[in-house]
């Protein structure tokens, strides 16, 4: 088979893939190497589903002897199998990179022969980049659950990041769907990555230029939609992982209908955008703006609002917490106002020990008020001409999507509300106006 | 020092050129109306006056930044000088005129009009080197990785530094259209060189089965079921397209058929050379 053929079957069952990130080391080349890496990561280009190109991400191979039904590569499916060489991987990264088409190398495998099998190819393809042509470029590789210790250190040494997939929210859907893997061969990798990575730090503290294992941390990711669990249990989960796992990242992945099955959503099922969209915002609340899981979702609200992203809606429902005074609120404080990032807090901090600030200095700061206008005041004041109208106050807080969305749920064209079996949700109904005109 | 004087500062367009500018402009205690390089000699009303590069001045205003105002600002109008901000010159001179006036706190006064707008001009100057670092595409003809861009700021002497880590045992160029530079790296050692005309060799046929590969690999890893063309554009201006192998029409075909312009390509190099002004 030609490497043209190659490359596109590899490339196209690998695409389901989710993370294509390159971020959390710094390095430059080796002497006499090639290739370095930033912390922040770097794009190189974008997909035409939007979806960041940062890794060339493809199979080892897609010959697989598992039979996990949501899969493209499972065994009982009818499709066209190749595999790469380790050198022809190797040897495409180093064309690819040179031309910085990528930042370095994702590699994934179906599972042939066994797991020891398919680490071994990863292992010499990975040994040829950074042995051979001293690469130090990005490499993530996919632990292969099942793999000898031994193995998954190994391929640790040369990785940057490694990711075992939990695939499934929960053990029974992973029965159900997945009958090759249980939830303890998922969890075992991820265990043994934890420790020997805490087992490396010592190493390096003892002797700095000892060799690192895994620097940039290990992730994961899940398929959302193919299966009944709810937005909380998959929060938490998540919320567990990164206390328990110390994971870098959780990845979602919307469930795309590729397969027919009795047991999986009909073919004919969009995936699940708008709700995997939620449970990033949620994550990037959990890992950047100190929130809890149970602040996001509880037991009597166990989904996420369709309508307002998970900050909005914490507080909108949590109006006595507001307005919060720009020139004296703390910078955790400011983080819990929609519509205020990281980038933007950060600058509000800075710049207030300078001058105080008004909504003007805001503006120039590039502090984007459409949304934060309404839970924030400046030396007292509240921002001149905002109005507590229900109609504006939600098309602020909403993306012009989701109004449209809101509009067309619960009113008819004409204005009028329309009869339905469900309430609006609760907070959105005529409460945000009795809650926001009430307190501010 | 009074707030507007009728006159018009012209200068060679170097940074020294500037600082001697900054310097005329503290001596006589005045503020030109505009500051302007060379090429954009217009008729005007105002009084005119060449201000002549002596790098010895130059020198004295630079510390004097340093001193006075900090290492930090002194960067910061570094990166200034090379965004395409209109009338950064003069908006420097102002920067500059309240630095020296309040020390180095100028640094924490991003409310403030003089310093807010080269901010945000250094914020766009910052952010299209990071862009460019993922999007720049290089070709390989022989030994030699040569690339094109078209970048609204000065991007360069940010750019190169990137892929001297990256590539410092490679040779290779990165050609700016918009300003007509070109880097050249060589053996450890980066030139920035003036150039007036510069065209790459047609690719060899390794280097097409390359590009194709990349496109094949861009085309295949796309989810239609996910498709939303107006997310890619947010995240990737559609300006930075026509350089990118992954947005070239034709085929192997296509390139077959362009005629040659240099068969060797190892000529690349020394063509740079030739073309130095």
């Amino acid at each position: 088979m030609d490497i043209f053929k190659k490359l596109e079957i590899l490339t196209d069952s690998a695409k389901y893939d989710v993370a294509c990130t390159s971020s959390g080391v710094d390095r430059t080349a080796m002497h006499g190497g090639l290739g370095s890496t930033v912390s922040c990561g770097i794009c190189h280009s974008f997909a035409a589903d939007g979806r960041c190109v940062s890794l060339l991400k493809v199979l080892m191979t897609n010959a697989c002897v598992y039979d996990c039904k949501y899969c493209v590569n499972r065994r009982s499916n009818d499709v066209p199998r190749t595999t790469f060489t380790p050198r022809e991987l190797a040897e495409l990264t180093i064309h690819f990179y040179k031309r910085n088409y990528i930042e370095g190398l994702f590699v994934s495998s179906g599972v042939i022969k066994n797991a020891a099998y398919t680490t071994e190819q990863m292992i010499e393809a990975l040994r040829i980049l950074r042995h051979e042509y001293r690469f130090s470029g990005y490499i993530h590789a996919k632990g292969i659950p099942g793999a000898s210790e031994e193995l998954l250190n190994e391929l640790g040494m040369l990785a940057d990041r490694m990711s075992v997939n939990i695939e499934m929210p929960s053990n029974d859907s992973l029965k159900l769907l997945a009958p090759d893997k249980t939830k303890q061969s998922v969890l075992e990798p991820m265990r043994f990555i934890r420790d020997r990575k805490i087992e490396n730090k010592n190493e390096l503290t003892v002797y700095r230029r000892a060799p690192r294992f895994l620097p940039a941390g290990q992730s994961t990711q899940m398929i959302i939609g193919a299966t009944p669990e709810t937005d909380l249990q998959i929060l938490n989960l998540t919320e567990g992982l990164y206390r328990k796992y110390g994971l870098k990242r959780v990845f979602f992945s919307a469930y795309m209908p590729v397969v027919e099955h009795s047991l999986l959503p009909a073919l004919t099922t969009k995936p699940q955008l708008l709700r995997e969209h939620r449970l990033y915002q949620a994550d990037w609340l959990l890992r950047f703006y100190e929130f809890q899981a149970s602040e996001i979702l509880d037991e009597k609200n166990p989904s996420f609002n369709p309508f307002v992203d998970p900050k909005c809606n914490w507080a909108l429902n949590h109006m006595e917490f507001f307005p919060l005074e720009v020139n004296k609120a703390s910078y955790e404080e400011l983080l819990r106002v929609p519509g205020l990032g990281v980038t933007s807090a950060k600058r509000i901090l800075r710049a207030r020990r300078a001058a105080s600030l008004d909504f003007d200095a805001l503006k120039k700061l590039g502090v984007v008020l459409k949304r934060a206008k309404y839970f924030l005041t400046c030396r007292g004041k509240v921002k001149e001409g905002v109005r507590f109208r229900q109609d504006e106050v939600l098309q602020s807080l909403m993306s012009k999507k989701e109004f449209q969305m809101y509009r067309s749920s619960f009113f008819l064209p004409d204005g009028t509300k329309q009869l339905s079996l469900f309430e609006p949700p609760v907070v959105l109904a005529e409460d945000v106006q009795k809650c926001l005109t009430g307190q501010i | 020092m009074p707030d507007g004087t009728d006159i018009i500062y012209y200068y060679d367009g170097s940074f020294e050129g500037l600082m001697c500018c900054v310097f005329e402009s503290f001596i006589k205690g005045e503020l030109p109306v505009e500051i302007v390089g060379p090429g954009e000699h217009q008729v005007s009303l105002f009084a005119q006056r060449e201000i002549v590069t002596d790098i010895e001045q130059a020198r004295r205003v630079i510390a004097g930044i340093g001193n006075k105002i900090g290492g930090e600002a002194l960067q910061f109008i570094q990166r200034s000088f090379l965004t395409c901000l209109p009338g950064k010159e003069r908006s420097i001179l102002l920067f500059l005129r309240k630095g020296f006036r309040v020390g180095q706190r100028i640094m924490r006064m991003p409310t403030d009009d003089a310093v807010n707008t080269l901010f945000n001009a250094v914020r766009h100057l910052s952010n299209e080197v990071h862009l460019l670092s993922g999007f720049v595409r290089f070709s390989i003809h022989q030994d030699v990785m040569a690339a094109e861009i078209t970048p609204k700021n000065y991007v360069l002497p940010l750019l190169a530094p990137h892929f001297v880590d990256r590539y410092p045992n490679e040779r290779w160029l990165i050609h700016d259209k918009t300003n007509s530079v070109v880097v050249l790296y060589e053996q450890g050692k980066t030139q920035l060189l003036e150039v007036e005309e510069f065209t790459l060799p047609a690719p060899d046929e390794e280097e097409v089965k390359f590009r194709e590969l990349w496109k094949l690999f861009y085309d295949t890893i796309a989810i239609e079921g996910r498709y939303n063309p107006k997310c890619r554009m947010t995240h990737m201006p559609k300006r930075y397209w026509e350089n990118m192998t992954e947005f070239q029409p034709g085929g192997k075909a296509g390139a077959e058929n362009e005629k040659p312009r240099e068969t060797a390509a190892m000529r690349v190099l020394p063509e740079a050379k030739r073309l130095v002004k």
